[in-house]
């Protein structure tokens, strides 16, 4: 069996997982629960072993590194961090309807990473630019961060929708959003993840400045990836700002943090596509 | 007047709100120089937008946005927020920090956030025995004291961590600090020291020394102070073509003796006398390394020739040119080569860069081997705010974990006298993560509460 293979089964299992949540979502059958998890997990298992036996065939292929450096590994990676970091949440705090939100949004970056004619999942050689230590630091510290964000943003829709539809005097909207979670468990879910995630931005910040210096002599070069990460993280530090000394609650972080998701959608996926810079490895 | 002038100035500068648009206004314009390409010569800018726009740009310093006069103002001005707004909210943290953590009164008590009260069945010195021996258990160091409704005990933990949102907001001034340090510009116009920090590069050809490089900005020359002489450059490439390891090794001489011998790549930098040295780039130059020697015989020869061009070496008794070649982008990957010692038909064959091969003629046996001569392109870095920047780095993640994780936590017990025993009021509050200090209070709580009847029938 090859890492392939294993890729497609823990996309098919998250796809099943997906639906699954949105079953329970609009269905409310509780009973269906505990396979939604189960799903996630045991997609996350199977994706596990993907990258491990990926990172195992690299060196069979005489060419070993962490396969963490084309646009289809890192958003296998991404998929991955995503996913464990959304099951602990749902561990930790026993809510599992949310999993609609962000197992579809799982779904998706699996499924793109492995039909879109612009990625290509061959294991190729690491460019000298990539052959560093600072490469796994780098890339694992920036995902936690992004998963992170990727999940303070699917709660923050789902703070709207539930807001929108207790606002709503007709029983029926808000019946479909009456099995999500409190809004004051979900601002405080919203709060708790950014600061996660902000630490671990951070931190991916640094080691890619000290990469940066250890390659090219400057530990920051305004290259359009750079840019976009210190704007993501203003906008994170606004946020946190808003809330600490302002008193920002509920909506407005709520929209903060959706904003904030798509400057981190940008600046992992939109740098690579629309604009060019240092970072043009990660764009196949 | 001036006081209010001053009041003015720092209540501005104080404030959150400041703060927030400053972080907005950063996080807007910095998209601009994602979108507008950066760095390039003005005709490019008029023939992209056009005259009129490519003007407005050269006013704006659009072209070089994050060195403009109006983006450095926008993080002077974020700096100066930081530190006015830091050191107008520090004092107040100072206080509460040290306060005595006695000083508060029963009714304060009665309006905390997590209470909880109980009833002891001994009398003072036994609860207050009690009361002393759980906190210890649970790791709280408390205090204690007299007052007229009975005894209080108090204790607090982590009360530094209100002090982590400043390490950070100082690990930010580091972070500017180091990178003014470091700034090539501040050296040339401050300082006036164009070498105390810089960056430059430059093109060294296999086989040459140099002894300068040119400055990335304004392209002055920049000497070393010593020599780096370039031995040789070479690139491997991975089975499919994709190149592996770009490498040059390199000597340093001083006083025209060498120091150091090493081999720079990608990733691995050579840092001397703290310049610091990295592959950036190379040039195949037009010129080839022929290297050729007789079988059985002494006579060897090492040549430096274009292509086109034939080449005598009388010692061999053999003249020998390059005539093709076949390259791969401006990598040459094959020679064709012309061969005679004057005997019969010359040879003509293919030879591949780096290979060697025996050519035999009625004269004897010969071994030819022809490298790309290159230039390799480094860059040169002197940077001295470079650690100050690192260790505001560490400051920063530092920072944010005690400002995100660490919460200042306070808890006390009023023992009260009373009929047939005591009443005890326990009281909490911490600064954050509210939930998480909840459930130790109420452990402390509930383990009080079971030693407190120890001896009644179930």
């Amino acid at each position: 069996m090859d890492s392939s293979q294993l890729f497609g089964i823990a996309m098919i299992a998250y796809l099943l997982a997906a639906a699954l949540y949105l079953g329970l979502f609009l269905f409310k059958t509780e009973r269906i629960g505990l396979v939604c998890t189960l799903l996630a997990l045991a997609g996350t298992c199977v994706l596990t072993a993907a990258i491990g036996l990926r990172w195992r065939e690299s060196y069979q292929m005489g060419i070993g590194h962490a396969p963490l450096t084309n646009m289809y590994e890192s958003l296998v990676f991404f998929a991955w961090c995503t996913s464990c970091f959304y099951l602990a949440l749902e561990y930790r705090f026993k809510t599992r309807v949310m999993g609609v939100f962000v197992m579809s949004f799982v779904a998706i970056a699996m499924a793109y990473a492995s039909f879109s004619d612009r990625i290509d999942s061959k294991i190729n050689p690491l460019i000298p630019a990539l052959q560093s230590n600072w490469l796994i630091a780098h890339v694992v510290t920036c995902f936690i961060g992004y998963a992170a964000f990727a999940v303070a943003g699917a709660l923050g829709l789902m703070y709207l929708l539930k807001q929108s539809a207790e606002n709503r005097p007709s029983r029926d909207g808000q019946g479909l959003t009456e099995s999500l979670p409190p809004l004051p468990l979900i601002d405080d879910l919203i709060h708790k993840t950014i600061v996660f995630g902000f630490l671990w931005l951070s931190a991916g910040i640094i080691t890619g400045a000290v990469w940066a210096n250890e390659a090219w002599g400057t530990y920051w070069s305004w290259d359009p990836k750079e840019t976009w990460s210190i704007i993501t993280w203003f906008l994170y530090a606004l946020t946190l700002h808003a809330r600490f000394t302002r008193g920002w609650r509920g909506r407005r972080i709520a929209w903060l943090a959706m904003i904030g998701f798509v400057a981190v959608f940008f600046t992992y996926f939109g740098v690579n596509f629309l604009l060019s810079g240092l970072h043009s490895y990660g764009s196949a | 007047m001036t006081t209010s002038k001053k009041n003015a100035f720092s209540s501005l500068f104080a404030s959150v709100q400041l703060a927030l648009l400053l972080l907005f206004l950063l996080a807007s314009t910095a998209i601009i120089g994602t979108v507008i390409p950066q760095n390039n010569p003005a005709a490019f800018y008029v023939e992209q937008y056009g005259f009129k726009t490519a003007r407005f740009f050269q006013l704006l310093d659009i072209p070089d946005m994050y060195n403009s006069w109006w983006f450095l103002g926008l993080l002077t001005l974020f700096a100066v927020n930081l530190i006015v707004c830091s050191a107008d909210r520090i004092p107040q943290v100072i206080r509460l920090v040290r306060r005595d953590i006695l000083a508060v009164t029963p009714e304060q008590l009665t309006k905390f956030p997590l209470r909880s009260e109980q009833r002891h069945a001994g009398d003072l010195p036994t609860a207050a025995a009690q009361v002393a021996l759980v906190l210890k258990q649970h790791g709280w160091r408390a205090q204690e004291t007299q007052v007229d409704a009975g005894r209080l005990y108090g204790a607090q933990k982590g009360r530094w961590s209100r002090f982590g949102v400043y390490v950070v907001h100082c690990s930010i001034l580091v972070i500017l600090a180091g990178a003014l340090v470091g700034s090539s510009t501040v050296a040339r116009t401050i300082f006036r020291d164009p070498l105390a920090a810089f960056k430059g590069s430059v093109m060294l050809p296999e086989g040459e020394s140099v002894a300068h490089v040119f400055a990335h900005k304004g392209g002055e020359r920049l000497d070393l102070g010593f020599a780096l002489h370039c031995d040789d450059f070479a690139i491997e490439f991975y089975g499919n073509g994709m190149p592996k390891t770009y490498r040059s090794r390199v000597t340093i001489f001083e006083h025209e003796a060498p120091v150091r011998s090493a081999e720079i790549e990608v990733n691995r930098p050579l840092t001397y006398k703290g310049i610091t040295f990295y592959q950036s780039s190379y040039q195949p130059l037009p010129d080839y390394l022929v290297h050729l020697k007789k079988r059985d015989s002494k006579a060897e020869t090492t040549a430096r020739i274009p292509v086109a061009t034939e080449v005598d070496w009388p010692e061999g008794g053999v003249s020998y040119g390059i005539i093709n070649r076949e390259r791969q982008g401006e990598v040459t990957r094959r020679l064709k080569i012309w061969f005679s010692d004057g005997q019969g038909e010359p040879s003509v064959f293919w030879l591949n860069i780096g290979q060697e091969a025996t050519v035999e003629r009625p004269s004897g046996a010969y071994l030819l081997t022809v490298q790309q001569r290159y230039a390799t392109g480094l860059q040169a870095t002197k940077d001295p705010g470079v650690w100050l920047v690192y260790g505001g780095c560490l400051l920063m993640l530092l920072g944010l974990y005690i400002a995100f994780f660490m919460s200042h936590r306070r808890i006390y017990v009023l023992i009260q006298p009373e009929e047939n025993g005591c009443r005890l009021l326990f009281a909490g509050d911490a600064n954050k993560n509210r939930v998480g200090f909840e459930r130790s209070f109420l452990q402390l709580v509930n383990r009080s509460e079971n030693r407190a009847q120890p001896h009644l029938p179930q």
